[in-house]
């Protein structure tokens, strides 16, 4: 009796072993028999994907990526599919893809080679531009303006390396000040701290209109660096990230995004309607023309 | 699970080797990008120097209060010194550290504008040594409380002032009692200087925060930094534990075991 019952348990300890094995894509088949999906959002990268409240999620990414999974649902032949929420963080979001909390994170992850090794990207929809902020009032108009000043960004970014091989490379000398995060970088400038605050436009646009008086502020120079921004997925799941580029690809032919960018970029946004007023860039409008998942790498040959 | 400490030979700009891996501090090398193993001893460099700044303020005005808060109150200037002492520890041992240094960095400066030309690190320091002072001015007001009242009766029999009293009678024997509580307010005050971060002082949080994202090597980065965390602590243990036997008086303060066999 009890050897029978042994085998049986190594028996289904095998079944389920080789059912994984060679299941097509252990993401799909989750999706599948759960009916559920978690879905990797971030609290308040606005517009991006930020909470409005009551635990709810919205932006631009994670509108996408309700798009995508409701293709995927399509195209599983499910009913219903409950998208669970998980906030994540710049520092344990990678994790959390990797250990598969997450299946598909929609926030503002860079797509480089080093997290390349660890995860895989989607085709990119959001091309990033590193800017300069500054008050209306200041006299810094490039990079090279920058030169005894002080610079201020946030602790944890690559803009803060950015500047810096900026500094090496114009021969300029700036000291930089850091905040802990992006409102506390934008208090630096605010309080005069610092003159000036090197981050990624949108985030440079949302603190600026959500800034006591959005006047006093003006984002100035050349794009200091182009960043590809993308969802995230498994990197061991080559056929649940086709499903989602095939996704993105009928989103795109679909003449959609231009709606997308213009309800998110160009109009006010919930939850205070506020208005980002970031312009579609050059670099995004080739993004969605040349549907592709090259890192941040390949932009800067450009 | 490999560690890969060869991160802190490559050059912060774009992650290249260099020649040296101390290569621009020391001038050891003539490549002169600085590697991540200088960023970290100069990080490390003012995580001691936010530290040591903020123990002195701290020790200074932590020994003072604390004397103030055992003062009798038998005149009037007593009382009030006593009731501005208990102000003192009460406002800075009851707010947060994180948001005491705010207040530094940004509340304060706004009422007071040439603060706003102070180096941050110095702020930091001040906002340390005062949250650290209140807990200092506790002990040091314990370490006088468990003197016998004779002693205080005895100097007055003498004829010493209450300044004196202080000085001669109650104070040294008070300090040599609370050196065990003040080695780990100091120990305290080395990791309450990771706060400095927040205010833009370059010290070892914040190069552990910045380069684990731009190296990808967020353990090695964060093992490097514990260990210099703890090897700052326990040199400042070792320090007040050399102090303690150095000032030890036989018979005195019978605080450590061999003290107690003496009698």
């Amino acid at each position: 009796m009890k050897k029978s019952l042994l085998n049986r348990i190594a028996m289904v300890a095998c079944l389920s072993l080789f059912s994984g094995a060679f299941a097509a894509s252990p993401t799909l088949e989750k999706i599948k028999s759960s009916g559920a999906v978690t879905m990797g959002v971030r609290e308040s990268s606005i517009p991006m994907s930020y909470t409005t409240g009551d635990s709810r999620f919205d932006g631009y990414h994670v509108e996408i990526c309700r798009m995508i999974l409701g293709d995927i649902k399509d195209k599983l032949g499910i009913n219903t599919l409950r998208i669970n929420y998980q906030p994540v963080t710049s520092q344990n979001r990678v994790p959390l893809v990797q250990n598969g909390t997450v299946d598909i994170e929609c926030g503002t992850t860079t797509n480089n080679t080093a997290r390349g090794k660890d995860v895989a990207f989607a085709y990119t929809l959001y091309v990033e531009e590193v800017r300069i902020a500054v008050k209306a009032n200041s006299n810094i108009k490039t990079i090279e303006d920058l030169n005894g000043k002080r610079v201020a960004s946030t602790t944890g970014t690559t803009s803060v390396q950015l500047i810096r091989k900026n500094q090496k490379a114009k021969d300029i000398k700036f000291e930089e000040v850091y905040g802990k995060d992006h409102a506390d970088s934008f208090l630096l400038l605010e309080t005069g701290r610092a003159d000036a605050f090197v981050m990624d436009g949108s985030i440079l646009a949302g603190n600026i209109a959500n800034a006591k008086n959005p006047k006093d502020y003006k984002i100035v120079g050349e794009p200091l660096s182009v960043e590809p921004i993308a969802i995230m997925v498994r990197k061991e799941d080559p056929e649940f990230k086709a499903a989602v580029d095939d996704a993105i690809t009928k989103i795109v032919k679909n003449g959609n995004m231009p709606k997308l960018w213009n309800k998110w970029f160009l109009s006010p946004i919930p939850p205070k309607n506020i208005i980002v007023g970031l312009e579609l860039s050059p670099a995004t409008k080739n993004a969605w023309a040349h549907l592709n998942d090259k890192p941040a790498e390949d932009y800067i040959a450009k | 699970m490999a560690l890969d400490f060869g991160i802190f030979c490559k050059n912060t700009l774009d992650g290249g080797v260099v020649d040296h891996c101390f290569s621009s501090i020391f001038g050891l090398a003539s490549n002169s990008d600085p590697s991540y193993l200088d960023w970290l001893v100069t990080a490390w460099g003012w995580t001691l120097l936010v530290s040591g700044l903020g123990l002195v303020i701290a020790i200074v005005l932590g020994i003072l209060m604390g004397a103030l808060r055992t003062l009798p109150d038998t005149k009037v200037t007593y009382r009030w010194l006593l009731w501005l002492s208990t102000c003192c520890v009460e406002l800075f041992r009851n707010i947060p550290i994180i948001v005491q240094v705010f207040l530094w960095y940004y509340v304060i400066p706004a009422f007071i504008p040439p603060l706003k030309s102070v180096p941050s690190f110095w702020l930091v320091s001040i906002a340390l040594g005062f949250f650290t002072s209140a807990r200092i001015a506790e002990q040091v007001r314990a370490g006088i409380g468990s003197i016998s009242s004779g002693q205080r009766a005895a100097a007055t029999a003498l004829g010493l002032t209450t300044l004196q009293t202080y000085r001669y009678v109650i104070l040294p024997i008070a300090l040599r009692i609370v050196i065990p509580p003040l080695t780990s307010e100091s120990m305290n005050l080395i990791k309450n200087s990771s706060v400095a971060f927040a205010v833009s002082v370059p010290e070892l949080t914040l190069f552990a925060m910045q380069a684990q994202e731009e190296t990808s090597h967020g353990i090695e980065v964060y093992l490097a930094v514990t260990a210099l965390y703890a090897l700052s602590a326990f040199f400042v243990n070792w320090v007040m534990t050399v102090i303690e036997k150095r000032s030890r008086i036989p018979g005195v303060v019978s605080m450590s075991p061999d003290a107690k066999l003496a009698h």
